[in-house]
């Protein structure tokens, strides 16, 4: 008595091609397959296993790794790991509800929530560091809680960065939860927290396992945020790597120390594969639109779970907009103004404007290169077991050091390549190096999805006479559609805002709106600082836009499946 | 043809991924610029350079300060590009010895005021511009308080100053190393015991200068509560508001000069074009645009300072220098035992 | 007073403009032990009425009455009355045991006890020996008897069933109607099944009753 209809390995093809056997079908798909998968690891081979690798290498074989004997070191990693599992709990217990208040339910005014939920991912460190010690120092706002320079700032801040991490994957696997298990779970004598809790909770498992391995990752790498607002009193491993290799010139202790990083990247990975394979298959179900219209007690609880998320975001942009209004003779838009303009006192060659076009461009070819690599990753990883060690590739770089993978590009794309090739060209590692970074979030927002589609689904369509191609685009597509819109969301978030590597990347006269911001505070000065705050809410701005977009596309498109 | 179709992507997007890596030889009409990320000249200089040279200019940036120098010894091998700008006094001596320059004397008339300051046995590095790393003070909090302001390094340490001065650390901020190279100038062996007297005294410490001096100091721009901190002789005249009055100044006796330095880099591809780059870094034009472009003086005496600065930047007349040599041998020492005596 | 399950002027309505009226001032009461079929075609807020009654929907007026108590105010986990989902809604991450044990739980019941009435439930919808397996290797038929025994293991004093065989392909559904309505009686249970099919409602309903445009015609 089986349910399933179509036998899983397709072979009743009714009509397909009559000419070439299955058997040798099949070999040539496997073919183009291995063919697709090595374009990605070439990109992510060159632009980061080798400088990395090289770097490692020349670290390691330099000394003895006698940092491991260290206490300095072991300390750092732990402060490392206390710091990265505050930030991602954090981010996950605010995260959670405001994932359910921006997805589950729906309510006008919505989509205006949720792109400003991802403003802060975008922010550069330098920026987000000033408001959040505005905030903190003693004549700050929140001055007498007397938590400046230690633990509690950092890891707020860390929070702040992630919490649209785990909204945005979360949320996207909350809104097609079907509802009906936990009302289920209701009508058998579960409270609604209950019912959360054992039924809800579960069935998220994957999303908040994805969401999770990210943000730590990010947590357990964040440098500028631990450096200053730690006031450079709180060691982690990325930031001993950075003094390492700055100020004291021991590559040996810095590769240790990068090795060490990476063993945390691969356990991270380790354990929330775990966690997802768990639930993963038990969890294939029909995708389905699980939101509804919030009722007044809705609202009531959407009011509650967005709060926490609304001051701990909200405070600091509000710092942020108000010092960008703070000019010479009181309060004004005249730091916007001059962001059309090269500001007269400034060391900034061209207007923040045209930083920003650089910015949007940039951005844009790093979210194609990501997707388009991703997309060929997510499939090949979701399609089978063996290709989990892709995963583990393409989410390395979130886990390694941006300080070691900037010099190992230094060390190794500065040089003419063999065959003529030079890729030291900013136009093209401005965007790779986004591209590095974005290609994991790709990753990790497409394949839970990809994983749900049933085989039977897939075999249903060849049976019907599709080929591959044609299953992909009818079958695997159309499903992909809403996580896509996450994806290219958050790829082009990661890219418009990265900092670490594009600052080595880019020339001087041809800055990113990041650098821009960077260099015009690095400068006295309320023209400088009021012009750089301007910059970042445009920065906030451009984000928010971009992410109302690609609501706006998956939106319409919920409607139309 | 749908059974092609993978391979068919497959290989357009490796040929794709190909030319756009450009085929590139040593090409002998290009110069390439190593420098850090606060390198900003106006356009119409670098096109008046290519103009007349027939170069073009590439720029390539690395860190700064002991950053940059450590990425040009690690890439020594392959050097990245002809010529660098920014390395600076704290690690000029040591980016000399690691032999990473060629020598090379300007005919330009700013020469001799570069000369001034050369690194000592080399011809390697040649000067182009300075700044004064100083305490920088807010007139206006000392005068509601009818405080009387600091004046020395040794007022910093006392009781009446408490808890008023914020500092970088100089382990992650050029900044901050070279106010402690002026407290090592200033107070020699006792530099350990001064500092732990800043500390009793609630010194504070940040990371890099924008948090020392946007979050933390008390002037116009920032509107924090520390009315001392560390920043520049330079620092002033951008507080200055319309009333032309200067609400901020510089103590003069706690600065320390930092210079900053260009240099033609051994086995570069092409020395002779490095050479032109370093006589366009002396040239009128270019010293003239320093100020407001990068926010330091130019070191040649040909060209005027913007009036601001002559009025509201004096510098010091008696900073704080030491050997660049020295500083070479004990930087890392220094830094090691501040950050014990300090944030230990 | 009315023994057993008495729904009075209860009406429902959804947002919309203007808004939509599923189910329009229904009267209604079931007598315990009486097993009562809902019939009526698809919008005729028949599963509207059920969601009203086990209270996962709002009222837009009107009261449920349990043996004379309103429990319009219950939430529906006190409520003490079960829902078989036309889909079965099974937790996915559990297995069958786990599924039909879920209800005993919240009720609290120790480990010992909670076996003892799952191995029941299965012995009851003639799944023995099912407790172990993962819910995604059933089938349709399997499912749904699944879906019935975790209902009924926490003994609920009301059942509703909201079209529970019209998943199921014909053969299965005309058997299955058949031992629903011997295991509806054999339990003694009070029941409220909703279905389109007439026959169906036939074999497994001692009382039928009519509904369509949110009204209850007299049947």
């Amino acid at each position: 008595m089986t349910a399933t209809t179509f036998s899983a390995n397709g072979r009743k093809s009714s009509s397909g091609d009559p000419v070439t056997p299955p058997v040798l079908r099949s070999r040539r798909l496997r073919a183009a397959r291995a063919g697709a998968i090595a374009l990605p690891l070439t990109f992510l081979g060159l632009f980061f296993l080798w400088p990395v690798g090289t770097l490692l290498w020349r670290g390691l074989s330099e000394g003895s790794g006698d940092a491991l004997a260290s206490e300095r070191t072991w300390a750092a990693f732990g402060t490392t790991i206390t710091l990265a599992l505050a930030g991602t709990v954090g981010s996950l217990v605010l995260g959670l509800g405001a994932a359910w208040a921006l997805y589950r339910v729906r309510w006008r005014g919505q989509a205006y929530a949720r792109a400003l939920v991802t403003v802060p991912f975008v922010l550069p460190t330098v920026v987000v560091a000033v408001a959040f010690g505005a905030l903190l120092r003693p004549s700050g706002l929140l001055g007498f809680l007397g938590l400046d320079q230690g633990i509690v700032p950092i890891v707020a801040a860390l929070v702040f960065f992630n919490v649209s991490v785990v909204v945005r994957i979360v949320g996207g696997t909350w809104a097609s939860l079907d509802p009906g298990t936990a009302i289920a779970a209701r009508t058998l004598g579960a409270s609604r927290w209950t019912a959360f809790r054992r039924i809800t909770l579960p069935a998220l498992g994957p999303g908040i396992a994805a969401a999770a391995a990210i943000v730590f990752l990010f947590c357990s790498t964040s440098f500028g945020i631990v450096l200053i607002l730690g006031g450079t009193r709180t060691n982690t491993l990325e930031t001993e790597i950075w003094l390492e290799v700055k100020q004291f010139l021991d590559l040996n202790t810095a590769a240790t120390l990068a090795l060490l990083q990476v063993v945390v990247v691969a356990l991270t990975l380790a354990i929330a594969g775990w966690a997802q394979s768990r639930r993963e298959r038990a969890l294939k179900r029909t995708r389905m639109d699980g939101t509804r219209s919030a009722t007044r007690a809705d609202l009531r609880l959407v009011t509650l779970a967005l709060a926490p998320s609304a001051l701990l975001v909200g405070l600091p942009l509000v710092g942020l907009v108000e010092r960008s209004l703070h000019t010479r003779s009181g309060w004004g838009f005249a730091n916007y103004a001059s962001l059309l303009t090269i500001p007269e006192r400034s060391n900034l060659p061209v207007p923040v404007w045209r930083a920003a076009v650089n910015s949007l461009e940039a951005a844009a070819i790093a979210t194609s290169v990501a997707f388009l690599f991703g997309l060929i990753l997510a499939a090949a990883i979701s399609r089978s077991r063996r290709a989990r060690w892709l995963d583990a590739v393409a989410m390395l770089p979130l886990g390694v050091s941006a300080v070691i993978v900037g010099l190992g590009i230094l060390l190794t794309l500065y040089r003419p390549l063999p065959g003529g090739f030079d890729f030291g060209d900013p136009r093209i590692l401005v965007p790779a190096a986004q591209a590095v970074v974005a290609l994991p979030l790709v990753v990790r927002s497409l394949v839970p999805t990809l994983r749900s589609i049933s085989p039977e689904l897939r075999s249903a369509a060849a049976t019907l006479g599709a080929n591959p191609r044609r299953v992909w685009w009818l079958v695997d597509w159309p499903i992909l559609r809403r996580p896509t819109g996450v994806a290219l969301g958050l790829a082009f978030a990661v890219s418009l805002g990265e900092f670490g590597a594009t600052s080595f990347a880019t020339r001087p006269d041809h800055p990113t709106l990041p650098t821009a911001i960077y260099r015009l505070l690095s400068r006295p000065g309320i023209e400088s600082v009021g012009t750089a705050f301007a910059a970042c809410v445009l920065l906030a701005f451009l984000t928010s836009a971009v992410m109302m977009v690609a609501e706006r596309w998956h939106g319409k498109e919920a409607v139309s499946w | 043809m749908h059974r092609k179709t993978w391979p068919a992507i497959a290989g357009f997007l490796l040929s794709a991924l190909a030319l756009t890596g450009c085929a590139a030889d040593p090409d002998p009409t290009t110069v390439t610029v190593v420098t850090h990320g606060s390198f900003a000249i106006p356009d119409d200089l670098v096109t008046s350079f290519e103009r007349d040279t027939g170069l073009t200019i590439e720029f390539v940036v690395a860190g700064e300060s002991s950053s940059l120098v450590n990425e040009l010894i690690l890439t020594q091998d392959h050097p990245l590009g002809d010529v660098v700008y920014g390395i600076d006094l704290a690690s000029a001596a040591q980016a000399v010895e690691a032999g990473l320059f060629t020598d090379y004397s300007s005919d330009q008339p700013a020469a001799d005021d570069a000369a001034e300051y050369a690194i000592s046995g080399s011809d390697g590095l040649t000067a182009v511009d300075y700044s004064d790393v100083c305490i920088n003070v807010d007139h206006h909090w000392f005068d509601e308080r009818g405080i009387p302001e600091p004046v020395t390094l040794s007022d910093l340490a006392s009781p009446t100053y408490r808890g008023l001065l914020s500092v970088t650390n100089p382990a992650t901020s050029a900044t901050g190393l070279s106010f402690l190279l002026a407290t090592v100038a200033a107070f020699g062996e006792g530099w350990g015991d001064y500092w732990a007297g800043l500390r009793a005294n609630d010194v504070r410490v940040v990371a890099s200068w924008s948090d020392a001096y946007y979050t933390d100091f008390s002037g116009p721009s920032s509107g924090g509560s520390y009315p001392l901190v560390l920043s520049y002789a330079s620092s002033p005249p951008f507080e200055v508001g319309e009333d032309g009055v200067a609400p901020t100044g510089a103590l003069l006796d706690t600065c320390f000069r930092q210079v900053e330095y260009a240099g033609v880099l051994e086995d570069g591809a092409n020395p002779e074009a490095a050479g032109k780059v370093i006589d366009w870094m002396l040239s009128d034009g270019f010293q003239a645009a320093l100020p407001d472009s990068m926010y330091v003086y130019p070191v040649s005496s040909r060209v005027e300072v913007p009036e601001a600065w002559a009025r509201y930047a004096p510098l010091s007349d008696r900073p704080w220098t030491l050997d660049p040599a020295t500083i070479a041998r004990d930087r890392d020492d220094l830094l090691r035992q501040w950050t014990e005596i300090v944030l230990g | 007073m009315v023994t057993g399950l008495e729904v009075r002027d209860l009406s429902v309505r959804y947002p919309g403009t203007p808004p939509i009226v599923a189910v329009d001032g229904v009267d209604l009461a079931v007598d315990k032990g009486e097993i009562l079929g809902l019939l009526g075609p698809s919008g005729s807020g028949k599963s509207s009425l059920l969601a009203a009654i086990v209270g996962i929907v709002p009222l837009a007026s009107g009261s449920v009455l349990w043996d004379g108590e309103d429990v319009t105010q219950t939430p529906v986990h006190e409520r003490g009355f079960g829902l078989v989902f036309q889909d079965g809604q099974l937790f996915p991450h559990r297995t069958v045991a786990g599924n039909i044990a879920f209800g005993l739980e919240m009720q609290g019941l120790d480990r010992g006890d909670r076996e003892e009435r799952v191995g029941d439930a299965l012995a009851l919808v003639g799944l023995e020996g099912y407790g172990p397996r993962r819910i995604d290797e059933l089938s349709g038929g399997e499912r749904q008897r699944v879906a019935l025994a975790r209902s009924l293991a926490p003994r609920p004093r009301l059942m509703l069933l909201d079209e529970p065989l019209s998943s199921l392909d014909r053969d299965l559904r005309d058997r299955l109607a058949i031992e629903l309505r011997d295991i509806l009686v054999s339990t003694g249970s009070t029941a409220i099944v909703v279905t389109h099919d007439h026959d169906e409602a036939g074999m497994i309903c001692s009382r039928i009753v009519q509904m369509s445009h949110g009204r209850l015609a007299l049947g």
